[in-house]
């Protein structure tokens, strides 16, 4: 039986790491807790880079997850600026600014890291958006391009072109999916989110693949679609998804899969925890692993990974939770929504733009999308909870 | 306890309302509507739940 933890090292300061620190204070925890960050940042909340900070409407200071006191408060050993470079599993120790820190338990929340372009890095013009340094200076260009180029119409692009259409910037969405977020929402939302998008102007380049992202050897000078056309712009944001950040585990033994692979526990190895959008976990619920990338479940996976580091912990098994702001427009989801091959409005209607769809796999509800409905879709979590049988929920 | 919301935050998402429904409602926006800001303690432990849970930090706990 290993010893009660005394020294507790979380890898990864964003929502994750910031939430599994509280946690396990709250949990009665009152050893040693360290957090290593790799951004100079103190620990913020990404979701509003791609509306409030991208729209102006806050300051980047809005955005930190604890006022600067917590930390003293909680006591806890906030290390900024630096990044961890190795992990070694058997000696318990892990590599942060070539020293090694020792460990009874170490949670890794490194989250991931937006995929890039190939061949565009070093490119002026070219952005992605997943720190505020990203978001900063996609806003400043953006404020300053003729049009702006998103490669990619999933949440983060989908989101971006419509801030952006706030701000009154001419945008062009290019996405291989017949229309946005398919993928994510399945084709019926898929193509209500398309009209919502060409009601704002945004120029839609769906179901089209993109062959290069031209430049003069400096900077961006356009996007070149696979058809050929070419799309002409100074500012363009790749928005095609995100890798978990595990570089730094190469070599360490833990299964690097799709992120870090854990148990049900949250468990990668002996004392070793992933928690937020870097952990690939056993979903029991599922029968499967899973990997969510969702602000929701940074948080809910770090408080059950510092219970299961306090030696307390049952099965991790959330229904998902995820939303998008896009102009006037809340969606909402509860569930697989992705993937799903039977949907139905329960409530409300697409005409009247507020409306609740349930999302079916085989006999069993799997997901429910609530679009401007928040109140409508909290009654109808249920469904997914209790995995109601698809009759009885399009019955109802 | 005292309790704050800050509205503008709030991103609708409900999770303080499954946490503390005594303490927590939705309007029909999915803003967050605070019912009692100075709830008995026997609730402090889902009052405190909410806030963690909250994916926009929008509610702040005094003791």
């Amino acid at each position: 039986m290993t010893p009660p933890p005394r020294r507790i090292v979380v890898v990864g300061a964003s929502a994750a790491g910031l939430t599994a620190a509280e946690s396990l204070r709250a949990d009665g925890f009152d050893g040693d807790v360290t957090v290593i960050g790799a951004e100079p940042h103190a620990g913020y909340d990404r979701p509003p880079l791609s509306k409030q900070l991208l729209s102006g409407a806050w300051e980047a200071q809005r955005l930190e997850l604890l006022p600067h006191h917590r930390y003293d408060e909680l006591g806890i050993d906030c290390r900024l600026g630096t990044a961890a470079t190795a992990l070694d599993v058997a000696g318990r120790t892990v590599r942060v600014d070539g020293a090694d820190l020792g460990y009874d338990r170490l949670l890794i929340a490194t989250g991931v890291r937006p995929r890039t372009w190939p061949g565009t890095e070093g490119l002026r013009g070219v952005h992605v958006l997943r720190t505020v340094d990203d978001a900063v200076a996609f806003r400043e260009a953006a404020l300053s391009a003729r049009r702006v180029v998103v490669i990619g119409a999933g949440f983060l692009g989908a989101e971006a072109a419509a801030t952006l259409r706030g701000l009154g910037v001419p945008v062009t969405l290019v996405d291989p999916a017949p229309a946005p977020m398919q993928r994510q929402v399945g084709p019926d939302v898929a193509r209500l989110l398309a009209g919502l998008h060409a009601e704002h102007d945004v120029d839609l380049r769906l179901g089209a693949t993109v062959r290069a992202v031209e430049d003069d050897g400096d900077h961006v000078t356009g996007v070149r679609l696979g058809d050929g056309t070419a799309l002409r712009t100074t500012c363009v944001l790749v928005a095609i998804g995100a890798t978990p950040a595990t570089a730094w585990l190469d070599g360490s033994g833990l299964d690097l899969t799709d992120g870090v692979g854990c148990d049900a526990q949250c468990r990668a190895a002996p004392d070793v925890f992933a928690a937020g959008d870097v952990a690939r976990w056993f979903h029991r619920g599922y029968g499967t692993s899973v990997r969510v990338e969702h602000r929701t479940n940074a948080t809910e996976q770090a408080m059950a990974a510092a219970r299961a580091m306090l030696g307390a912990g049952g099965p991790y098994e959330p229904v998902p939770y995820v939303w998008s702001d896009q102009y006037d427009t809340k969606i909402q989801a509860y569930g697989r929504t992705a993937g799903a091959d039977r949907f139905a409005v329960i409530s409300g209607s697409p005409d009247d733009r507020r409306f609740v769809a349930v999302y079916g796999r085989g006999e069993r509800v799997v997901g429910v999308l609530g679009w401007r409905s928040p109140r409508e879709l909290l009654r109808a979590r249920a469904l997914v909870a209790a995995g109601v049988a698809w009759r009885d929920a399009v019955a109802a | 306890m005292k309790i704050t919301v800050e509205i503008d935050r709030c991103v609708g998402g409900g999770q303080c309302v499954m946490a503390a429904p005594d303490v927590f409602d939705q309007d029909d926006d999915g803003l967050a509507v605070l019912l009692d800001p100075d709830p008995p303690a026997g609730l402090a432990d889902d009052v405190q739940l909410a806030a963690r849970l909250c994916p926009a930090r929008a509610i702040v706990v005094e003791a």
